[in-house]
């Protein structure tokens, strides 16, 4: 691409440059990364609606809904990490720590009989086991920043640690629902919007996304997790304490999984450490489709919600049309590649 | 011109000693900048340029010596203590992130939050004031129109980027601005765009530290140019008082010139 050559040069000129509708697309997915993601999301349902009819069933839709909350919760704190080009394989151990920390110390139970506050007051229970888990991610953050370590090594490490240490502190036992105060079951209890029906579990992903959306886009600290994502050492040259803001990223992301502990609780009915092992690499996949490039600084974290919904509609879709597990998995994994290769092919935009 | 003859250096440098394990990168050198000059650096890859203004620059903390800027003893721990004192830095990587837009660029690290409850408890950025000043920054230095302002500086060609770090660099009312072989993945036409800028900065008043190994370059824009050699300052010299080629000779230490016919003052004071 080279400019005519005109003495009264300017490099005003170069700004307007005439481009292809490829380019333009491209351009254009560039600037909104989740775009792609709410494009596959409504030809996925437009499909599916059109191949079974019960898909688009609101009670249909508020099962797919709710189904997301535990993932869709989660992707938030794996979207913040990722954005500053980590990685989180703990989150699912992390929120499964601080669950059963809440759910001992509400009920009276044989590990938590040594504690004065066991099954006393549930709302303190919650609040313990979110600052648990803030404390977890917080224990990644400064094992990443202090020590310089790559985020997938430690949290690959704090993974194991923190589902043995749920095993042995809990001694394996899951808390039925009924044990529990009706506190603790709040986030699944849910009220009929129009022919939907939503949780509070529900609603409080919804807002926890608005909220995430509102910080990343409008505050000093939401461009530093660009930024520190985009290039670090840039970053530090402009004057951004790096480590601050990537530990703070670690920090905020256990208290995202943190309430995503007290949701899962609801969701599930009852306090089990056998929640699904694989919740990290759920997250994972929830972010990439979302759009969310796993080298950093580039995404959103809407793009989660809406890969977390893409990766159910599938799963939805696929069972409701008698399509066997092992084919919708495959399905799955072939999304989340398309996705990166999409993510790849974005990147590539240029002047 | 009326420029006193007793002119104090804008930045200056005296016995910097900078080491890295058992390299030594900076061997007691010296360092002038006087008020309203382009001085360039140049020397051979290892004789401490980069080293000697990253001290200034906020990059390196050196290992001895001293270092004052406007008359003021300074020690710096991080650019952003440079940045305080007026010294601003275009690195040659430019430290830019690629993905956000220009005006977020500019302000990275010094972003402008609103007034009122937003801006002091939600802590909330004013955007709209960061563009549309960005918008003049850039304007001012003749860059680029205003509606521009929102697209990503990966997009931008090299050129413009170059720009955007320099108007960053000149934006916040600085004294000071280093620039890190500004030129070094230029084309000649953008090159010339930013020798441009380099002379306009000089004509607001603003002292220029110009890193190049460009010759005919440093020998169009540069006032005095400082030829460091093996961590130390060999000689200062002048575009008019030397040629390209003693620049060389100096560089490789086949030449040696004696203090008297060195520039070690400001260029623009009658003598």
């Amino acid at each position: 691409m080279s400019a005519p050559a005109t003495p009264d040069y300017d490099l005003e000129e170069e700004f307007a440059t005439k481009r292809s509708p490829i380019q333009r697309i491209q351009m254009t997915l560039h600037r909104y990364p989740w775009l792609s993601s709410l494009i596959v999301l409504i030809v996925v349902i437009v499909i599916f609606g059109l191949v079974n009819e019960r898909f688009l069933l609101p009670s249909t839709i508020s099962l797919m809904i709710q189904q997301t909350v535990i993932v869709g919760t989660l992707a938030i704190a794996q979207t913040l990490i990722i954005l500053t080009a980590g990685i989180d394989l703990s989150i699912g151990a992390i929120m499964i720590f601080g669950q059963m920390l809440m759910a001992n110390l509400a009920v009276y139970t044989t590990a938590s009989n040594v504690l004065p506050i066991a099954g006393q007051n549930p709302m303190i229970a919650i609040i313990l086991g979110v600052l648990a888990a803030t404390a977890a991610g917080a224990a990644n953050g400064f094992l990443i920043v202090r020590f310089n370590l790559p985020p997938f090594i430690v949290t690959l490490g704090t993974w194991s640690v923190f589902m043995g240490l749920t095993l042995i502190l809990y001694k394996a036992r899951t808390i039925q629902g009924p044990e529990m105060p009706e506190v603790m079951k709040f986030m699944g209890e849910s009220f009929p919007v129009g022919p939907f029906n939503f949780s509070f579990g529900v609603v409080t992903m919804f807002l926890l996304y608005l909220l995430f959306a509102w910080i990343l886009k409008n505050t000093a600290w939401g461009t530093h997790v660009y930024a520190v994502g985009d290039d670090p050492v840039a970053a530090q040259l402009t004057g951004i304490n790096t480590k601050r803001v990537l530990f703070s990223v670690y920090l905020v992301a256990g208290v995202v999984m943190g309430i995503a502990a007290w949701i899962t609780i609801g969701r599930v009915g009852s306090a089990s450490p056998n929640v699904d092992p694989m919740l990290n690499l759920q997250t994972i996949t929830a972010v990439v489709i979302g759009g969310t490039s796993l080298f950093g600084g580039r995404g959103a974290v809407i793009g989660s919600l809406l890969g977390a919904l893409i990766v159910n509609s599938v799963e939805m879709g696929l069972s409701l049309a008698g399509v066997d597990q092992a084919y919708r998995t495959t399905a799955i994994g072939l999304l989340v590649i398309l996705a990166v290769g999409v993510d790849q092919w974005i990147r590539k935009v240029k002047a | 011109m009326s420029t006193p003859t007793n002119v104090e250096p804008i930045v200056k440098g005296r016995n910097l000693v900078k080491r890295f394990g058992s390299v030594t990168g900076l061997n007691h050198a010296n360092f002038d900048l006087y008020p309203g000059e382009v001085l360039a650096v140049i020397g051979d890859n290892g004789a401490g340029k980069s080293t000697l203004i990253k001290c200034f620059a906020g990059a390196h903390l050196p290992d001895e010596g001293e270092m004052w800027v406007q008359g003021e003893q300074v020690e710096f721990k991080s650019t952003h203590e440079a940045r305080e004192h007026g010294v601003e830095t275009v690195f040659q990587t430019l430290a830019v992130a690629p993905a956000l837009d220009i005006s977020a660029n500019l302000y990275l690290g010094r972003e402008l939050r609103k007034p009122g409850i937003f801006g002091k408890v939600f802590r909330q950025l004013d955007k709209k004031r960061m563009r549309r000043e960005a918008g003049e920054h850039l304007q001012d230095l003749g860059i680029m129109t205003v509606q521009n302002i929102t697209q990503s500086v990966e997009t931008l060609s090299g050129g413009q980027r170059q720009a955007v770090s320099v108007a960053r660099a000149a934006a916040f009312g600085s004294q000071v601005i280093i620039l890190d072989e500004p030129t070094a993945a230029l084309g000649v036409r953008e090159s010339a765009k930013v020798l441009t800028l380099i002379q306009d900065l000089r004509n607001r008043g603003i002292s220029v530290i110009l890193i190049s190994h460009n010759m005919p370059q440093v020998f169009e824009v540069a006032d005095r140019i400082h030829v460091q050699r093996l961590g130390h300052r060999a000689a200062v010299i002048t575009p008019k008082t030397h040629s390209m080629n003693d620049a060389v000779a100096i560089m490789t230490g086949a030449l040696q010139v004696p203090e008297s016919e060195q520039t070690l003052g400001p260029v623009n004071v009658p003598v």
